[in-house]
């Protein structure tokens, strides 16, 4: 799982009467266990490849595929099925669900996949702890900092054990020093947990931990290189 | 509790004065309509009451064929002993033997025809409530003498009062002509006015002579103190009356059946009303609903895209309806069967209600029916279509894309 592969992508959007596009060609392989940035200016086609990979939304052309499976073909309860058993989203503003607290966001995902009450309690007190939130576990979002809000974000993101996780400007709202905790967490999970990682930032101090840095423009890719990270 | 149910609870929770509002027009309706259904079904009760009371009782036994059309021939023989075995079988009603007859009332002025009822005079005050509408002059005393009770407006039709005498001329049940002198000892006044202007009564021993009757008569008229009790009563007549074959005993739907009819007309028109109100509450919802399924898209969005399929936050707005609904339903059939418990021991009255029965020998209030039914069915309504009055919303979210529906600020 996770070995992603794109294929001519092209997506376009028509704004008033202009037509803008977000991806034009695009082609992509992701290999499994990976650490990757996506980096570009506001408008370079990030979030959308993002999107499409996720299956969050449409192609106007081309193929994706996450480990064979050609994700772009997939009907929309497939691809609901997808994301909710093997794809872990975080997004710039946490969007966590305000009425639930840390812990119940968290078993919120697992509750639907079927998890016994029992072992979700069990696996969102764990992961909780793991991504430094213990003692928080009954806060709810507005009782918790951008920082720790994001942390629940990537608990509830990871604790399926996703083994692809597409974050959205992780640290657009976090202080550096919050954005330098979440990068570590996201780092130890890749390497521990061999989780792939596909993340959109603007951020320097982001792209340093990537392996490999994709630079975006106008929806193409501009440049594509592996590094070695901070 | 489930997360489902907290998320919905809390959910419903976010913006509290709307939802108290929304909940506020369900109880409001609830109350009014645990009302209004259980005074409504409590005054077609004494409706059926007072009309059964004012005459025919809540059953009679007759001759088969007799109801549909009646003639003096088609009679019951040995109707006293009939009425006693009755009274001895059914200790609790009130039982009396009737004759009728159609006869030419002449006065020293006037003729009319009128229906003359030979009654039992010592038993007909407790299945009848003539005997107690008689504004001048008295009652029929005694079973054997010539004397006539008669309405107000016959008495002023025929220019007589108490004390003068009224000439009855018809043909008897042997075919032979019948006749008689009475003197009016009484003048009803029962607000009916066919019945005033028609109806006469006189005792039954002597319609039984006049008309040669030889022992017979046509209805013996039962009363009970409530409609509960017909059910036992019918099957007691019923069994006192077994093996005559010619008899039959009959209940009030089969005296009245326009009473039936009218009672589902006045029900019918006013759910009509009451339909109006419901609409309104349910609009009501679907109001509160699409306002919070609007705000909450960029949430919903965000939770499709974690994969939750949008059946499951469609469930979860149907549940968020329901609960709302529960507490509008709890609360309303709660205080609405506060208020019917109230009125059904004090009585439901409004100004002039008191003086208007009263003239009529009518109870002076009405009691609302306290029942699981008339508590349950108006705000059963009112639940039901708050159920439907979510399905939009919830529809809407069938339809959500997520990233269109994160992109809503």
């Amino acid at each position: 799982m996770a070995e992603i592969k794109c294929i001519d992508l092209c997506k376009n959007y028509q704004q008033g009467d202009a037509v803008i596009k977000a991806l034009d060609q695009v082609t992509l392989d992701i290999e499994q266990g990976s650490f990757v940035c996506l980096s570009g200016p506001s408008g370079s086609g990030k979030t959308t490849l993002l999107n499409m990979i996720g299956g969050l939304d449409q192609l106007d052309s081309g193929e994706i595929s996450i480990d064979g499976e050609r994700v772009d073909l997939l009907a929309k309860g497939p691809l609901a099925d997808l994301r909710l058993h093997h794809i872990g989203f975080v997004f710039q503003a946490y969007n966590l669900i305000p009425v639930l607290s840390a812990q119940e966001n968290v078993e919120f995902v697992m509750q639907v996949q079927g998890v016994s009450g029992a072992k979700r309690k069990e696996k969102s007190l764990a992961i909780l702890r793991e991504v430094g939130l213990e003692g928080m576990e009954n806060r709810r979002p507005a009782q918790l900092s951008g920082g720790q809000q994001q942390r629940v974000a990537v608990a509830r993101a990871i604790v399926s054990q996703p083994k692809l996780v597409l974050a959205d400007e992780p640290t657009a709202n976090l202080d550096s020093h919050s954005a330098k905790h979440l990068m570590e967490l996201f780092r130890v999970l890749n390497e521990k947990h061999r989780v792939t990682f596909l993340i959109s930032t603007h951020d320097e101090r982001v792209m340093r931990y990537a392996k490999r840095l994709i630079k975006m423009q106008d929806g193409r890719i501009v440049e594509d290189r592996e590094q070695v990270p901070a | 509790m489930t997360l489902n149910l907290r998320m919905a609870w809390r959910n419903l929770w976010r913006h509290k004065r709307r939802t108290w509002l929304t909940a506020t027009a369900m109880i409001f309706s609830n109350v009014l309509l645990v009302f209004m259904i259980s005074l409504q079904l409590g005054s077609y009760d004494m409706m059926i009451n007072n009309t059964l009371q004012a005459f025919s009782g809540h059953l009679q036994v007759q001759r088969t064929g007799y109801n549909e059309n009646p003639k003096l021939r088609t009679s019951m023989e040995s109707i006293r002993p009939l009425a006693n075995r009755l009274r001895q079988a059914l200790p609790q009603a009130r039982v009396t033997a009737r004759a009728e007859g159609f006869v030419l009332a002449s006065s020293e002025q006037r003729s009319f025809g009128i229906q003359v009822i030979g009654v039992q005079p010592e038993y007909e005050a407790g299945v009848s409530t003539i005997p107690g509408l008689v504004r001048r002059g008295r009652y029929l005393q005694n079973s054997n003498v010539p004397e006539i009770v008669i309405g107000a407006v016959m008495a002023k039709n025929l220019k007589i009062d108490t004390g003068d005498e009224l000439t009855l001329l018809g043909s008897g049940r042997d075919g032979s002509f019948a006749a008689g002198v009475l003197t009016v000892v009484g003048v009803f006044e029962s607000g009916n006015q066919a019945m005033d202007r028609s109806f006469a009564e006189i005792p039954l021993g002597y319609f039984q002579d006049m008309f040669t009757m030889d022992g017979h008569g046509h209805s013996i008229a039962i009363a009970l103190d409530s409609l509960d009790q017909i059910g036992v009563a019918h099957a007691t007549a019923e069994s006192v009356i077994a093996g005559s074959g010619q008899l039959a005993v009959l209940d009030w739907n089969a005296l009245h059946p326009g009473l039936q009819q009218a009672i589902q007309a006045d029900f019918s028109s006013a759910w009509f009303m009451y339909g109006v109100l419901i609409i309104l509450v349910a609009f009501s919802v679907l109001n509160t609903q699409l306002m919070s399924v609007l705000e909450r898209t960029r949430e919903f969005g965000v939770i499709t895209a974690l994969g939750i399929k949008p059946r499951k936050l469609a469930s979860l707005v149907m549940l968020e309806t329901t609960l709302m609904a529960l507490i509008g339903l709890i609360i309303g059939v709660f205080l609405g069967w506060l208020v019917a418990l109230y009125f059904n021991t004090a009585g439901f009255s409004y100004p002039g209600m008191e003086e208007m029965t009263e003239r009529f020998n009518l109870p002076g209030a009405m009691y609302p029916a306290v029942s699981v039914f008339s508590m349950m069915l108006g705000p059963s309504v009112v639940f039901l279509f708050c159920m439907l009055a979510s399905i939009y919303p919830a529809l809407r979210l069938l339809r959500l894309q997520p990233v269109e529906a994160m992109r809503t600020v």
